[in-house]
């Protein structure tokens, strides 16, 4: 279909989580499903891009385990409907709150095949955990969102669910709340969740039972304060679906955790709100009453600190501006991929759907 | 093995090229003296070796970026050199090439402990990245065996894992942005103290590149506070057979320990005669590591002996003190040591799913046994990436081919059984050739493709990585 295509084609999984899409005729994935391959016993699951995440996640849990990434389920938030397909979720580099962890989508992806412009099928990586044969084209296709290739099949390494897991959650300011994610981060109690939001600061532990329960308290007297144990699951779902923001501009900004307050506080007088996960390191902000949905100001306030992408609203480009070099490069490597310029085709430059 | 003949315009140019590279660069940043350039002839991979043109040690970026605009300009080829404990051949040189070493780079830049990150110049050495950190209680988490000796700018290139991967990764999952040259001189800065990019994850692809697409001489790397403590156990089994279903009930388990490693009965022996750590005789054995408090040890390590008991260990160890500890770690890391006192070795990287561990074991003792190599194996279990030591006498005629032969059919067998040709060492040179076992044409041109973009005139790094066939119109381009 690639290769026979005159026109430029819209590449879409299930239609979940895209954060911009191609003009012209619209190409599905949602054929491609199904599990090739699933060895619980070597931590690893091969399927069709088209997978549904959801099957994918049932057949997992029914074996104890997991992608560790979390796979954030942002329909709410983009007010969409569909299937989400693991397709996509590679696509957009997608992760949740345990990306403070163990890291995003492509940190967990080992191969891939994907046809690229031309119609050719193209395979990366396997189905083994360690593998540096050759050029990694499976991390250049983890948040490639369609301009590189279509992807068909992809392979993940997973990880066994924990038997336990606990949050714990403090009522304090901003800077304050932002302080102690830091400090839990940096301690030897390996925090797999580290959020703040109006409903406080959050702290999450997975493990074994007993070892949950230690960690638990040597956090609490590591840090101080005042910390108590509440149910996680709802709360890390907020925080991983997009902050659990209303109406307005939405806005997910990647930056260095002690530059997240700054950022935020540069937009005061604009009406806004905030959720912060990863310990400031990702903040979800949205943003109402301006043209540009605070665009010029979040983007100034990133400026050698992170980077923001719009993921609801218009008025402004859906990508941060990346330096000239590191554009050149990028533009050059969809050039060979893509020649015709029909995957995607100018989503990097383009504004957000109105 | 083959490499392409050597430009004699390059070589006729010789005193010329090493003028004007003198011309950039403070006068003891050249070496150009054949006494000299032959300390850079071969990396850790000796059988090869090659003296280059000459050899430049920069101290800067701007003077990496000098260096690679003249050579550019020039056409000379570049080999990127870190510490030069390539095991695949990755730093190999040719005789055309100005070999650009960055072991003069190994300043730390910046660390940062709130936002868990250190900046370091890429020259520094593995080891040295955790020693910066380490009085503050945090470390660097990838550890290859060569930590002590190898760079930065190596273990980006190679991708580099080591023992206590399984729980934190390898390089890529730990490199957070990178300051790199191209082949043009044109200094780009990609990533940084943040996480992801905002478009194309280049950063991902430059990891692991082999010194293909530019010269890496800054690096922001995630740091990590050290855990509180660790604890190996020692277990020993009657078959690799039962080993490998130990390993495999371990992970289904749900435990997630920091290391699993593996050793046959031929590696067992020789590290026992070696470093006598007083290892069990037995035909296979595991060294679990888990890390923790105490308590948090004692539980998972009961978890794991629970498992290990229904698999009959002929032995169990659990250390009880540090120097226990060091006892169970000295025989495995000095496997490759012992290999080199008893003959010539070389040590293969192949990656199979855990599951076909028994078979591909039993495959590779009839193959030695076929050909009259003997073969030790210790590898990192958890993750399925075998080290297979082919011991051979260099010294006599043929068996180094036949080693190679051997090497080869292994590697074929990891990439049938639904594995890679290398886990952690790199394709190098050493590997170059066995790509088309694993990749089709199309597989190698989409990776040419990549290579084309950074480096036009495909002049870094030559004749590494991708068969020569496949490259031979780029490069005489």
């Amino acid at each position: 279909m690639v290769r026979a295509a005159s026109g430029a084609l819209s590449l879409c999984g299930g239609g979940t989580r895209g954060v911009a899409f191609g003009a012209g005729e619209v190409l599905e994935t949602s054929s491609l499903s199904g599990i090739r391959l699933y060895e619980p016993g070597a931590l690893t699951l091969v399927a069709g891009a088209g997978t549904p995440v959801a099957e994918v996640e049932a057949v997992l849990a029914a074996q104890r385990q997991r992608l560790a990434f979390e796979v954030p389920d942002m329909r709410g938030v983009l007010g969409r409907g569909g299937v989400s397909t693991l397709g996509g979720v590679v696509a957009v580099n997608a992760c949740g709150p345990r990306r403070v962890q163990v890291g995003s989508a492509r940190d967990h992806l080992i191969g891939v095949r994907f046809v690229d412009g031309r119609g050719t099928v193209v395979k990366s990586g396997g189905r083994v955990m360690k593998n540096v044969t050759g050029l990694d084209l499976v991390k250049l296709m983890a948040g490639s969102h369609g301009t590189l290739g279509v992807i068909s099949e992809v392979a993940f390494k997973l990880q066994s669910m924990p038997e336990t897991e606990m949050t714990l959650r403090t009522q304090v300011p901003l800077a304050e709340g932002l302080g102690l994610l830091r400090q839990a981060l940096g301690s030897p109690f390996e925090v797999s969740g580290a959020a703040f939001g109006r409903f406080g600061a959050l702290l999450r532990i997975e493990g074994m039972e007993a070892s949950v329960r230690y960690r638990a308290q040597a956090l609490q007297d590591f840090l101080g304060g005042d910390w108590a144990e509440v149910a996680g699951r709802t709360l890390w779902a907020i925080v991983r679906d997009g902050g659990g923001l209303g109406e307005g501009a939405l806005w997910r900004v990647s930056c260095k955790p002690t530059a997240a307050e700054a950022v935020v506080e540069a937009l005061h007088g604009v009406e806004h709100e905030a959720t912060f996960d990863w310990g400031g390191g990702l903040i979800w902000i949205a943003v109402r009453g301006v043209a540009d949905g605070g665009a010029s100001v979040i983007r100034g306030a990133l400026a050698g600190v992170g980077h923001a992408t719009l993921l609801r609203g218009s008025g402004a480009a859906v990508f941060h501006p990346e330096p000239p070099g590191v554009a050149a490069l990028s533009r050059a490597l969809r050039a060979k991929f893509d020649p015709r310029a029909v995957l995607n085709a100018g989503i990097f430059d383009q504004g957000a759907r109105g | 093995m083959d490499m392409p003949l050597p430009d004699q315009a390059v070589l006729s140019a010789h005193a010329r090229i090493t003028g004007r590279l003198r011309g950039i660069l403070p006068a003891d940043a050249v070496i150009s003296d054949p006494t000299e350039t032959r300390a850079y002839e071969c990396d850790a991979l000796t059988a090869y070796r090659c003296a280059p043109l000459a050899v430049v040690l920069p101290r800067s970026t701007a003077e990496v970026s000098a260096v690679l605009r003249l050579c550019s300009e020039l056409g000379v080829k570049v080999v990127p050199r870190g510490s030069g404990t390539s095991l695949a051949g990755g730093a190999f040189p040719t005789a055309d090439c100005v070999v650009l070493g960055v072991a003069r780079m190994n300043g730390v830049i910046e660390t940062d402990y709130e936002n868990r990150f250190i900046r370091v110049q890429t020259g520094r050495t593995n080891l040295a990245v955790t020693g910066a950190v380490e009085a503050d209680g945090w470390f660097y988490a990838p550890d290859p065996s060569s930590q002590l000796a190898c760079a930065i700018a190596g273990n980006i290139a190679m991708n580099s894992g080591g023992a206590h991967c399984l729980k934190y990764g390898v390089t890529t999952n730990n490199l957070l942005g990178v300051t790199m040259v191209l082949m043009s001189g044109e200094v780009v800065e990609i990533g940084g103290p943040w996480n992801d990019a905002p478009g194309l994850d280049l950063l991902g692809v430059i990891c692991g590149s082999e010194g293909q697409l530019g010269v890496v001489t800054e690096a922001y790397l995630r740091i990590l506070p050290k855990p509180e403590g660790a604890r190996p156990v020692l277990m020993g089994f009657a078959s690799n057979e039962v080993a490998g279903a130990c390993v495999a009930d371990i992970i289904r388990a749900g435990l997630l320990p920091v290391a699993i490693e593996f050793m046959d009965r031929p590696c067992i022996r020789a590290c026992e005669d070696f470093a006598k750590a007083g290892y069990p005789d037995c035909e296979a054995l595991l060294i679990v590591e888990v890390e923790g408090s105490d308590p948090e040890i004692d539980a998972q390590l009961a978890r794991i002996k629970e498992i290990a008991l229904r698999h009959d260990p002929v032995a169990y160890r659990e250390s009880g003190s540090e120097e226990e500890s060091r006892k169970i770690w000295l025989g495995r890391k000095s496997a490759f040591g012992a290999m080199g006192s008893i003959a010539d070795y070389m040590c293969l990287d192949g990656t199979i799913p855990v599951s076909e561990l028994p078979y591909v074991l039993r495959r590779i003792g009839e193959m030695s046994a076929a050909v009259g190599l003997s073969v030790a194996n210790v590898f990192h279990a958890g993750d399925g990436n075998m080290h297979p030591l082919i011991l051979y006498n260099a010294n006599e005629p043929g068996q180094l081919e036949t080693c190679e032969r051997l090497g080869a059919d292994i590697l074929k067998l990891c990439v049938e059984v639904g594995g890679c040709l290398t886990g952690e060492h790199g394709v190098g040179v050493e590997k170059r050739d066995l790509m088309h076992v694993q990749f089709n044409a199309a597989d190698l041109e989409a990776q040419l493709r990549v290579k084309d973009v950074f480096d036009p005139g495909w002049l870094l790094n030559p004749a590494k990585v991708f068969p020569l066939d496949v490259t031979a119109s780029r490069r005489a381009g």
